[in-house]
Formats: structure tokens, sequence, C-alpha cells
């Protein structure tokens, strides 16, 4: 009867959170929808403390209140531009707990006072052998998940909140070592698999098997995140959020646990449809991101030899004020420097001062622009700029053409026009806002430096180009200053 | 087990088409708040945890049960916040407003 009703709670929470999931395909009901579903997580965790009668509650209840405070703090106090290597972090807690719980599964049978009573009622699958090969399977794999998430996830957090550096970590024999670790993770998981029968009256294989395994998986993950850059990051966080959700469905396998296994699917489906999205936007296939040592930020020095011959416009704070003033449309599109400068704010007075001038403003966000999917809307959400402004590329693209300014802000690779046509350049094929078509491109930008595939931007020194030079948010202010005095 | 993998293989369909309908605006609150859910991992720490078992598993649920917490608790409520800031451009001035009297309250 309580193993029905549990079961029957798991699925309602289930359920639950794909209504919630749902929610998401729309602003307006997006709140209702994580609403719904962390509702329906609290009914599964209260389910599970009443129905399973956990014997010890004031441990429980610590845990709870430790975590959940925890958390809570976090999630208040982030700032909007700290938000990628917040959910990095995240993500590593749930591969962490994923992982530990697999491995509590097999520490409760080296103790002889185990109580084989309490364990009967609460999980009838694992009654009387501890685990066979099957599950011990299971349990290695969400081992291996769960860590290499979790390791992997706070190297994305130290390059993202710029802990560590965020160009790629590269060292002699660094595949050949990583190669190598998977393999003796491999080795262990074969250990653990192998020594499942005998357990736990023969219990070193297993033991020392797990042990090992959760030593080379963190090394994996710290080995696999490394070497990939700053700007690449998209696809790592996107990617590590299927994991997180591989872990917990791992888990599930484990325990036998239907709602581990629905929102582990859930979840790992949702990191993979974002990491294609993510490759599609940058047209670099999945391998190739992860290989990693992808671009990285070049010298000034590069910049100014190649970039000899060419005229660059510079535009007077002047010039660039009248430029947008006088404007019929005018279309923004704000890049990571946006968020290094945190200019979100003075980018939506911008805005505002040129709407109240009767100047038609545009957004237009590029998929990968940013550390994270969806990184410049937040952003600009956070600024209270409507939602209904920004355009994703496909809607935008070509109403460049129509626009009097096209206003880029810290973005670099997104707007490079070599990607349509030069073959020998990195980011070839990639797809890339049509900036160039516009009657004028001003460009907000601290140097000429290149950007993060460390090629110099052919942008920069076309004829309709003007370069307003300087700090993104200090440009900005000067800006809205000179066109309120015009 | 096979149940299982039954139930893990439709529940990974029904996420890819829910799932790819959710527009680039919200791609970072969808993140954040899948990831709150792959938090049920707290489910199975609480039942580890709470297992009369020796103290390994026990120490080792109660470190899960924190880290899942974690997990869950913020995930959820940085996902609420940032779609709180979530508007449209008609409902601008009386959000607004609401979100100022959250913010007092809170």
């Amino acid at each position: 009867m309580k193993t029905t009703l549990i079961d029957l709670t798991y699925l309602i929470a289930a359920a639950l959170f794909i209504f919630g999931l749902k929610r998401l395909q729309s602003p307006k009901t997006a709140r209702g929808g994580n609403q719904l579903a962390a509702f329906g997580m609290l009914l599964a965790v209260v389910a599970t403390l009443f129905l399973h009668e956990i014997v010890t509650p004031i441990e429980m209840i610590a845990g709870l209140v430790i975590g959940g405070a925890i958390g809570a703090v976090l999630a208040r106090r982030v700032e909007m531009t700290a938000m990628p290597e917040l959910v990095a972090a995240f993500n590593g807690f749930g591969g962490l707990a994923s992982a530990l719980v697999a491995t509590a599964e097999v520490a409760r049978y080296l103790i002889p006072e185990n109580s084989g009573m309490a364990l009967a009622a609460l999980l009838p699958a694992v009654e009387q052998v501890p685990f066979d090969v099957v599950q011990a399977i299971t349990i290695v794999l969400s081992v291996l998940i769960g860590l290499v998430t979790f390791s992997g996830s706070f190297v994305a957090f130290g390059k993202l909140g710029g802990y560590i550096t965020g160009n790629p970590v590269i060292f002699p024999g660094m595949r050949l070592l990583t190669l190598l670790v998977a393999l003796g993770s491999l080795v262990s998981m074969g250990f653990v698999v192998a020594g499942a029968d005998a357990f736990p009256t023969v219990a070193d294989p297993v033991v020392w098997g797990v042990v090992a395994l959760s030593g080379l998986a963190l090394v994996l993950g710290v080995l696999l995140v490394i070497p990939i850059g700053g700007a690449d990051m998209p696809v790592v966080v996107s990617l590590l959020n299927s994991y997180s959700g591989l872990a917990a469905a791992a888990t599930g396998f484990v325990l036998d646990n239907t709602a581990l296994i629905v929102s582990g699917a859930l979840v790992g489906a949702s990191g993979l449809i974002l990491t294609r999205i993510m490759c599609e936007a940058m047209n670099r296939s999945l391998l190739n991101v992860l290989l990693g040592g992808f671009g990285g930020e070049a010298g000034d020095g590069a910049a100014v030899a190649s970039a000899e011959g060419k005229t660059v416009h510079e535009a007077t704070l002047e010039d660039a004020a009248i430029l947008l003033a006088y404007a019929n449309k005018v279309i923004i599109v704000p890049g990571y420097g946006m968020a290094v400068a945190q200019a979100q704010h003075q980018v939506r007075e911008l805005a505002d001062l040129l709407q109240e001038r009767g100047v038609e403003v545009k957004y237009a966000i590029h998929p990968v622009a940013g550390r994270m999917p969806g990184h410049m809307n937040v952003l600009l959400a956070e600024a209270n700029v409507p939602y209904d402004q920004l355009y994703e590329m496909d809607e935008i693209n070509d109403e460049f053409a129509t626009a009097d300014v096209a206003l880029v802000i810290g973005a670099n690779d997104v707007v490079n026009p070599a990607a349509r046509y030069d073959r020998n350049s990195p980011i070839y094929g990639m797809p890339i806002l049509n900036v160039d078509q516009a009657k004028t491109v001003l460009v907000l930008k601290r140097s000429l430096r290149p950007g993060y595939s460390g090629i110099e931007n052919e942008l920069f020194y076309l004829p309709n180009t003007r370069m307003l030079f300087g700090d993104a948010k200090e440009s900005l202010v000067k800006l809205i200053n000179e066109i309120k005095n015009l | 087990m096979l149940d299982n993998l039954i139930i893990f293989v439709l529940a990974a369909f029904v996420g890819f088409e829910v799932i790819s309908k959710v527009p680039q605006t919200l791609h970072t609150p969808l993140m954040s708040g899948s990831n709150a859910i792959s938090g049920i991992t707290i489910v199975g720490a609480l039942v580890v945890a709470g297992m009369v078992g020796g103290t390994w598993s026990k120490w080792l649920g109660f470190v899960a049960l924190i880290a899942a917490t974690i997990n869950v608790v913020g995930g959820f409520l940085v996902t609420d916040r940032m779609l709180q800031m979530f508007k449209a451009r008609e409902q601008r001035a009386p959000a607004q407003a609401e979100k100022a009297e959250a913010a007092t309250v809170s």
C-alpha cells in the first residue's frame, strides 16, 4: 500500500515536471511553470519523508535546512552577470549528489550490523542479494557520470567566474592522459561489476574499484573541461546540464526509483537539445568543441601587425550620438562584452532615449552570444527590456538591410562577415548576424583586439563601420549624455 | 530493469518533444530550471541517508542530501528570480510595481 502511494506521488511529481517544462515555452507562463515543477519536487520530498518512515529525521531535517539555506542565499545574492557560473555550480552539486547516493548504496553493505529488515521495507528489489551485475553497472555509471559532472562543472565555474583562466589550458600529452584516465575508469568499473556477485562477502574488489573510479572520474571531469575556451562555454554548460540529468537517471536505476529516472531523462534531453543548438550556432561539431584548444585570446601585437594597410574609421562621441539620434531604425547587437562591462542598464537607457525620439529600436541576439544559452536575454530582462523587443538571429537577419544603424556592443566573432565566405577562417560557415548590411555599423569596443577565435574582424575595417573605443559602459553613459544635449 | 529502461526512453522522448519548443529567450531559465529538476536525486539521498545502515553510508547520504538540496532550492529560486524579470512591453508598468512590492516583502 505504502509503496503504491509513494509511486503514485512520484508519478504526480514527474507529471508536474513535464507540465512545468511545457509552460517554459512562453515567457508569459514560464514563471508558473517553474513554480509547478518546484511544487512537484516538494511533493516528492514530503512523500519520501513520511511514507518511508525515515528513521533518523533529525539528520534529515538538518541536511535539508543546511542545503536549503546555502541554496537560497546563493540564489538571492548572485548578480545576474554571475548567472553562468552559478548555474554551473548548481549543476555540479546535482552530479555530486547522484554519485554519492550510488556510492552509499555500496557502502551500506559494509557494516555487519546493517539491519536487513528496514532495508527490505525501503527497497524491496535489493532485499537479499546486495546487487547483481546489472545493478553494479548502474552504480558505476552513476558514480562516473555524477563525479565527471561535479568536477567538470566546478572547472567551468572557475573559468566562467574568472577564478582560473578562460583560455584553453593544454599541455603536452594531455589527450593521451585523458585517454588513459578514461581507460582507467573503465577498468575500475570492470572491477566493480566483476566483483558484484561475491559482494559483500568479498568486498575489496568492489570497494577499491569504486574508490579508484571516484578518483579517476574527478580527474577526468577536470581534463575534459579545462582545454575548452571561454566562448565555447555555452556548449560545455549545456552538456554538463545534460550529464547531471543522466547521473540522476542512473541513480534512479540503482535505487529502482521511477521519479529519478523520468526527471533524469527529461533533464538529459533538455541539455542535449541545448548542446545541439549551441553547436549548430557555431557551425562546429560537438567533438570539435570537446577536443578543445579552439581560439584563446591572441596578443594585441598580432592584430596590429595584420591590420596594416587597412583603415579604421574612428567615430567621435558627437558623430555617434548624431548617427543614433537621427536614425529611423537601430538594431542593437549585444555580446559578451556587454556582460563583462555590466552595461545592460545603460543599453536599456539608451534604447529608451532613442525610442522617445521616435527611433525604432530592436535587439538582435545571436544564440551563442555570451557564456551560456540565453545569457543576453537574461541580462536584458534584468534591465527591464521587454522580451518582445529581442529577436532571434533568423527573425531579424533580413532586417539589417533596412536599419540605419547596427549598434554592436561587445560582440565580435558573431558579427564577422568572414564567416560567410572566407574558407580559411576558423569560423567559416558559422551563422552570423548580418550587421554589415546596415547603412552604418557602430561598434563599441575596447580595442581592435581579435575576438575569442583569435582572428581579426574585418567588420572593423569596412567603409560603413565606425568604431567608438572604450569601456562599453562608459561609452554608453557618454553617448546618452551627448544625445540628451542634442 | 527493462521496465525502467522503457520509462527512461519514453521520458527522454517526452523531454525532446517539450523542450525543443522552448524559445531562445528562455534558454537560461530552462537550463537552471531543468537543473533544479535533476536535483530529484534529493529523494534518493533521503532514502539512503535515512536508512539504518553503516556510518559510512549515512555520512555519504548526508553530504548527498546537502548537495542535492542546494541544487533543488537554489535552482528553483534563481529560476524564479530570473523569470519574474521577463516582461512583455504592455505589461511593463504594472509588473514593475509588482516587482517593487515583492522587493519590499522579501
